[in-house]
């Protein structure tokens, strides 16, 4: 099946969200999207796959426009899309999860789902899936759920699977698996979408890349373009990819982390035995792949945990078992991973997010009587301070870009004297240009002498940043490496090997690599973690 | 990174590792039952009575000795809340059946000692019954209203007002048509009506569903009231005097102790209750229907994007409820008694929202919870004739501290959907 | 990502926002929209305010549709309205004009009386009536600002009366500390019914919905039941009744006897300030609203979530409990298991009528009490039953909660409607709808 986008464009009010889109897609393709976050990828799958009605422009299957009404209709040609959010519903059995939309019935509308458990069956052995049709999607790890997510599409005879940041939540090793699965389905004739904005992974699998900035085609370019080249595109101008950081000057150390460990409702350690160290004027960055125990880790030193256990040490006095709000007063700043979620309250005014967690001190509050004066001047300093786009620092945060929001929220944190300042994901959703403010800040914030905790689950972002790096993997620390180790070393150690074994391992298969000597792409192709950096 | 979108209030139970709610639970009641039922047993005979004289097929009756009942329940009892220590302790779960056996053995224990204290301890078991399950007819209609809301995301605190609308159009109609069947069919379009102004309040306006829940509960309260007031009391004879639904006894099977009169002798309404439990509860877990139905309560955005018309799946759901509610709300005055008064409904609405909160959102288990809660009621009236010292009152409130320990976790887990109240908008 | 947390991303701007502060509807919560005359220009004009007149006028329109419609004259009228039609829609307009003139009469001014004093007497019975609801009706407000429905001022304002009745009636104390003694356990009462829920919901996650409701029932239960007992029954009596309270722990009548405004309406008045004061000016008010508009947040920034339910809830209790005092304090007197008559459940109406502001509140339960005052005055005048107020009561209610109705229907912002038709054209096209 060729599908075709001609001149697609989506407007939401007054912002455009896709404009005047073109793309071709090929059977037997793998198509990548690459863009920055809000450039206007998804909107644009979302119409493709029928959610959003396009406000101009067409879609043409195998040269025939056609409409889509909804998802519906999108299915019925054979477009099939797995969701960066899963699309799954917890409480229902895979069998459930795929049958639903498309079920089969015995005499009145009783469902039959033996058909759907064969299907299930046949497509996961066809492909080597592994999933078990009747096991519970809640119980299962979220590489599974992604599978059943594919055999949905695939249920659904899917000629054209979209896939959007698919890798986003995998470990190294089941991004790996993921490229293989896009590969046979590649080479059975199903043309694939794949949308993301990391440049390894998009060069790696894709047969075609359309860069799309600011919900615009910038150009369609093969994947042996440099990496470099791929960024100008995708930003616009030519970014600098390195910070230009000092070296680091690490004076004490006066944050100790001793065998910390919290534990998880079933019966397993989401954080375990976990025990590491930071100096003042110095950046550990942890970095591991999403749910292996960074939360945890974070909302642990911040007594946001009542059960965890160990030890937590700042300038000697032990935090756990403190109350948040004192952890906060002992000077500790706090970037949580989602702002919208944990950070901002956003319906508060900036005035009220600047000072969401010193509220009741001076020079801000006496006794239980607020100053709402003093409240709105700080505002209206730390706005311009730090550079927050906005009309007016009564007006409510939520009406803020997702870069301004985190500014706040910034701001907020280091405007206070600290003793150790935490960050996670700080430039998560976050346009290119505040990413190069936040992070100058968060340098800043080193050379100042404050002790820096980061957790990223970009190793782009990690590399960029730390001094040092700590690799989480299932609750547990597989090592603390120098700053400049290499991606290789990290991933294998995101996949959960210790710094000593990832090391030799390492060792060995770039001598392997030279032996072969080989050159092709091939080797290294469906090695994501193992591409060559920037 | 999850996929449950399930939002649990940050701070409240936390990922603890052991429950100790059940033990806790199970450990007060089993004290209650020492102290109340065994210590307190009172030394007399309780009798129930299984048979009545005009009965067909008369079985012995059931004679237990108060304290000695109390005693073994008392030890029973204690014996299921150590397993439960043990087992929690252990990190193992709590098997469902010590739960039901403890429940059962609590009500055993609970009813001898009570038909014990009495001046007359003799009460017809066969009576207590039956007049339990007509009690729960209303409830039952009702929270089958609420599940079939709740599990499309829609909260429904307008059962009260849906079951009193279809009290006032039932009478109303069965009046003016001389019909009892056509003031049915008015009853259940009048609950219609009320779900209609929740789903397009709820479902199209956005507007917070407890709000529109309760808001509607006053208008319908207001708008029977008021014509109550003014056309029926004007013309009773035409609009509220409505032919009442006579009792269909089935031969043979209605001589069946106890279960006969329950089963196979009740007015149609009662049928009907029967019917629309097991129906819905097939729908729902057994066809496509109810498949798509729980994914829209569960996760909207899954089930929209697999081509399933969430909103219109909601707000067809929502009527359905209002129909099933309000054609309940047709035994209040066409089987219970013969006339509309205002607010005659008496706040049964809100128990039926209990009863299906209490039945985990399940048409068997809001079924058996509003069975229970009738049999609270009953009792209530049972005992008052049988002379009792316990005050009426605590009797009354029986039903209410259920449901709040219930909800409260000690009794037994609910898992509510996923995405009850949260209007469905597509971004 | 543990389970109990909302998605990132898509899903979480649904999930992860609590129920949004009911009422507040189109407009944003401006912290200090109250005191400054800006603010309510700014509100005027951003239309929630016209919406919000809108709502009372359409409601009344209905309201009197409803009388036309069941009146007798109307009805008789009607038989020949084919021949004259004027005579009906005469006899419509006196039946709906008439109701709320007595409505007017008896909760505004009343010209009949015979002295000027006396014809403003009808105004200080709505302020009488206003007194419960608004404190009632604050007690659920600031349980909506922190993100809870409270729809237990029934039976809070219940508990408040039955600790302050027995009060009142079995302990003798002088002037003024009785008084005291009375407010404060009326407060006590009904808080201690309130951080029930509180609790629970702070422990176990217990919907406080759910149970508030059943706490209302225990609540009429529970004082039903004392009624019987010899601590709290008249002696002498076999109703359900208590001993009339002493003459030293009742509300002062602030006008004289002629009038029942009783010092309970200052209690409200000053209510309003602290609750305003509070939620809008101190650190209490910042930690319960940053709960109610994002708990995870407030979590983070320290603030305890599962305090912050227990403090509003016993707040909102107390509150309620304060319309028990006036209650069987101010105009009861006695306690009986009628005394919370349904302001509980009207409370709710008043505060979503007032978006949840206390002085938006006590506006609102003005207003109300004005309808139940002018009510009971129409229902004697001109046999309109009083449960039409409950209808437009509920009326009001419901288009103020959703705006775009009232817009709607009015035909407001008509240029925008008119572009999205066009907008909309093609799709009315393909679709073959007219």
């Amino acid at each position: 099946m060729k599908l075709e986008l001609q001149g697609i464009t989506k407007r939401f009010g007054s912002l455009v969200a896709n404009d005047n889109i073109d793309l071709v897609v090929n059977p037997g393709e793998v198509h990548c999207l690459l863009g920055e976050n809000g450039a206007g990828k998804s909107t644009l799958m979302n119409v493709l796959y029928g959610l959003y009605e396009p406000t101009d422009g067409q879609i043409l299957v195998d040269g025939k426009p056609v409409t889509f009404r909804g998802p519906g209709d999108a299915m019925a040609v054979g477009i099939g899309m797995v969701h960066q959010h899963f699309m799954l519903i917890p409480v229902f059995t895979v069998a459930e999860n795929v049958a639903l939309g498309d079920e089969h019935t015995k005499a009145g509308g009783i469902l039959d789902l033996d058909k759907t458990r064969a299907r299930i069956r046949e497509i996961s052995d066809r492909y080597g899936f592994d999933v078990d049709p009747d096991a519970l999607v809640e119980d299962l790890p979220v590489g599974v759920q992604q599978r059943v997510e594919i055999i949905k599409a695939l249920v659904r005879k899917a000629e054209v699977l979209i896939l959007d940041e698919p890798t986003a939540v995998l470990t190294p090793q089941e991004t790996d698996e993921l490229i293989q699965i896009i590969e046979e389905l590649k080479a059975g004739g199903t043309a694939i979408v794949f949308i993301s904005h990391k440049l390894r992974e998009v060069k790696a699998v894709s047969d075609v890349i359309t860069v799309i900035r600011r919900g615009a085609v910038v150009g369609t370019v093969e994947p042996s373009a440099s990496t470099s080249d791929l960024a100008s595109m995708m930003v616009g101008r030519q970014v600098s990819l390195s910070l230009n950081k000092a070296p680091a000057t690490p004076g004490d150390t006066t944050f100790v982390v001793r065998n910390l460990t919290v534990p998880g409702s079933g019966g397993q350690n989401l954080l375990d035995n976990v025990s590491f160290e930071i100096a003042k004027g110095e950046i550990l960055a942890v970095a591991g792949v999403q749910g292996n125990g960074q939360t945890e880790l974070t909302e642990a030193i911040l007594g946001l945990h009542p059960h965890a256990s160990g030890s937590v040490q700042l300038k000697g006095k032990e935090l756990l078992g403190m109350k948040v709000k004192d952890i906060i007063r002992e000077g500790v700043g706090f970037v949580p991973e989602d702002r919208k979620i944990d950070g901002l309250v956003g319906s508060f005014s900036i005035a009220e997010n600047m000072i969401l967690n010193w509220y009741n001190e001076p020079p801000f509050a006496k006794g239980f009587a607020m100053k709402p004066s003093v409240v709105l001047k700080n505002a209206q300093e730390k706005v311009a301070e730090f550079d927050v786009r906005t009309q007016s620092a009564e007006a409510p945060v939520s009406t803020l870009s997702g870069g301004n929001q985190q500014k706040v929220v910034l701001a907020r944190e280091l405007s206070r004297p600290l003793n150790l300042f935490i960050a996670s994901q700080p430039t998560r959703g976050v346009d290119v240009g505040s990413i190069e403010f936040l992070h100058k800040r968060i340098v800043a914030e080193r050379d100042a002498g404050t002790p820096v905790m980061i957790v990223s689950t970009e190793l782009d972002e990690i590399s960029e940043l730390a001094d040092r790096i700590a690799v989480l993997h299932g609750g547990e620390l597989m090592g603390v490496v120098p700053g400049d180790t290499s991606r290789d070393v990290l991933g294998l150690m995101m996949a959960g090997m210790t710094a000593e074994e990832a090391l030799r391992q390492d060792a060995s298969a770039v001598e392997e690599r030279n032996r072969a000597a080989g050159g092709h792409r091939a080797a290294g192709a469906h090695r994501v973690t193992g591409e060559e950096d920037r | 990174m999850s996929i449950a979108a399930t939002v649990t209030d940050p701070g409240v139970a936390g990922p603890s590792t052991r429950n100790w709610k059940a033990p806790i639970g199970f450990g007060v009641g089993a004290l209650i039952a020492l102290f109340v039922f065994a210590i307190g047993g009172p030394a007399a005979t309780a009798v129930f009575r299984v048979s009545d004289d005009s009965d067909r097929f008369r079985l012995a009756d059931i004679a237990l000795p108060a304290n000695v009942v109390g005693w073994v329940v008392a030890v029973a009892l204690i014996a299921i809340a150590v397993y439960a220590f043990l087992q929690v302790r252990g990190g193992r779960g709590i098997n469902r059946w010590a739960g039901i056996a403890y429940a059962v053995l609590f009500v055993v224990g609970f009813l001898t000692w009570v038909v014990g204290i009495a001046d007359r301890p003799s009460i017809s078991l066969a009576g207590l019954v039956a007049g339990s399950v007509t009690l729960a007819i209303p409830l039952i209609f009702g929270s089958l209203s609420g599940v079939l809301c709740e599990r499309v995301g829609v909260v429904n605190i307008a059962i009260e007002g849906q079951l009193l609308s279809g009290a006032f159009a039932a009478a109303v109609a069965a009046s003016v048509s001389g019909n009892a069947y056509v003031g049915l069919i008015a009853a259940a379009f009048a609950g219609v009506l009320v779900s209609l102004v929740l789903a397009i309040f709820s479902i199209k306006y956005l507007v917070n569903q407890i709000i529109v829940g309760v808001v509607l509960n006053v208008l319908v309260s207001g708008l029977t009231g008021f014509l109550a007031s003014t056309l029926l009391s004007r013309d009773s004879a035409t609009f509220n005097s409505p032919p009442g639904l006579p009792e269909v006894r089935i031969p043979l099977l209605a001589d069946i102790p106890i279960i006969g009169p329950i089963l196979f002798q009740q007015s149609i309404v009662g049928y009907f209750m029967y019917a629309a439990v097991i129906v819905i509860w097939i729908g729902l877990y057994r066809t496509k229907w109810g498949l798509r139905v729980r994914a829209v309560g569960e996760h909207p955005q899954a089930a929209d994007t697999m081509g399933i018309k969430v909103n219109a799946t909601r707000f067809w759901n929502v009527l359905l409820g209002g129909a099933v509610a309000g054609f309940g709300g047709a035994f209040f005055t066409l089987v219970s008694v013969s006339s509309f008064t205002r607010d005659m409904t008496a706040g049964q609405g809100y128990i039926a929202l209990a009863a299906l909160i209490f039945g985990r959102w399940n048409p068997i288990g809001a079924f058996f919870a509003a069975l229970l809660f009738g049999f609270a009621t009953n009792l209530r009236f049972v005992l008052s004739i049988i002379g009792t010292d316990v005050p009426s009152q605590f009797l009354a409130m029986l039903p209410y501290i259920v449901t709040i320990l219930a909800v409260a976790g000690l009794v037994g887990r609910s898992r509510p959907p996923a995405a009850g109240g949260i209007p469905y908008v597509k971004e | 990502m543990s389970v109990n947390r909302p998605n990132a991303g898509s899903a979480s701007e649904e999930t992860a926002a609590p129920p949004p502060v009911p009422g507040t509807g189109d407009t944003t919560p401006a912290p200090d929209q109250e005191d400054h005359g800006r603010g309510i220009l700014k509100s005027i004009a951003t239309g929630s305010s016209l919406v919000a007149i809108l709502a009372v006028v359409l409601s009344i329109i209905l309201g009197g549709l409803l009388i036309a419609l069941t009146d007798e004259d109307v009805a008789a009228a009607s038989t020949y309205f084919f021949s004259r039609p004027g005579d009906t829609l005469l006899a419509a307009w006196e039946a709906a004009s008439g109701a709320y003139a007595a409505l007017f009469q008896g909760a505004v001014f009343n010209p009949g009386a015979d002295s000027l004093g006396l014809m403003f007497r009808p105004l200080t019975e709505t302020l009488t009536v206003a007194t419960p609801l608004i404190l009632a009706g604050l007690g659920v407000a600031v349980a909506f600002r922190a993100g809870l429905f409270n729809i237990g001022a029934q039976g809070q304002i219940i508990l408040g009366a039955m600790f302050a009745g027995w009060i009142g009636f079995s302990w003798h104390l002088p002037f003024g500390l009785h008084l005291l003694f009375v407010v404060l356990a009326g407060f006590v009462g009904g808080a201690l019914w309130g951080v029930i829920p509180g609790l629970l919901k702070a422990r176990t996650g217990a919907h406080e919905v759910i149970v508030t409701i059943m706490l209302n029932y225990i609540a009429i239960y529970l004082v039903g039941f004392l009624l019987t007992t010899p601590s709290f029954q008249n002696p002498g009596s076999s109703n359900p009744i208590s001993p009339r309270l002493d003459d030293t722990a009742v509300f002062p009548q602030i006008l004289g006897p002629q009038f029942r405004l009783h010092l309970g309406f200052l209690v409200a008045i000053a209510a309003t300030y602290g609750v305003w004061w509070l939620l809008n000016r101190s650190t209490v008010g910042f930690e319960l609203r940053a709960v109610g508009a994002n708990p995870f947040a407030a979590r983070t920034a320290g603030i305890s979530v599962t305090k912050g339910y227990v403090v509003v809830m016993m707040l909102a209790g107390g509150l309620a409990g304060l319309a028990g005092v006036a209650q069987v304090a101010g105009t009861e007197r006695v306690l009986t298991s009628g005394i919370a008559a349904s302001f509980g459940f009207d409370a709710i109406t008043v505060a979503l009528l007032g978006r949840s502001h206390p002085w938006g509140v006590f506006f609102a339960g003005v207003l109300f009490g004005a309808f139940r005052a002018g009510g009971v005055q129409m229902q004697t005048l001109t046999g309109t039953p009083i449960d039409i107020v409950l209808v437009v009561q509920s009326l009001i209610v419901l288009f103020i909660a959703a705006p775009p109705l009232v817009k709607a229907i009015f035909r407001i912002d008509q240029k925008k409607t008119a572009k999205a038709r066009k907008g909309s054209k093609n799709q009315l096209v393909s679709g073959g709808a007219a």
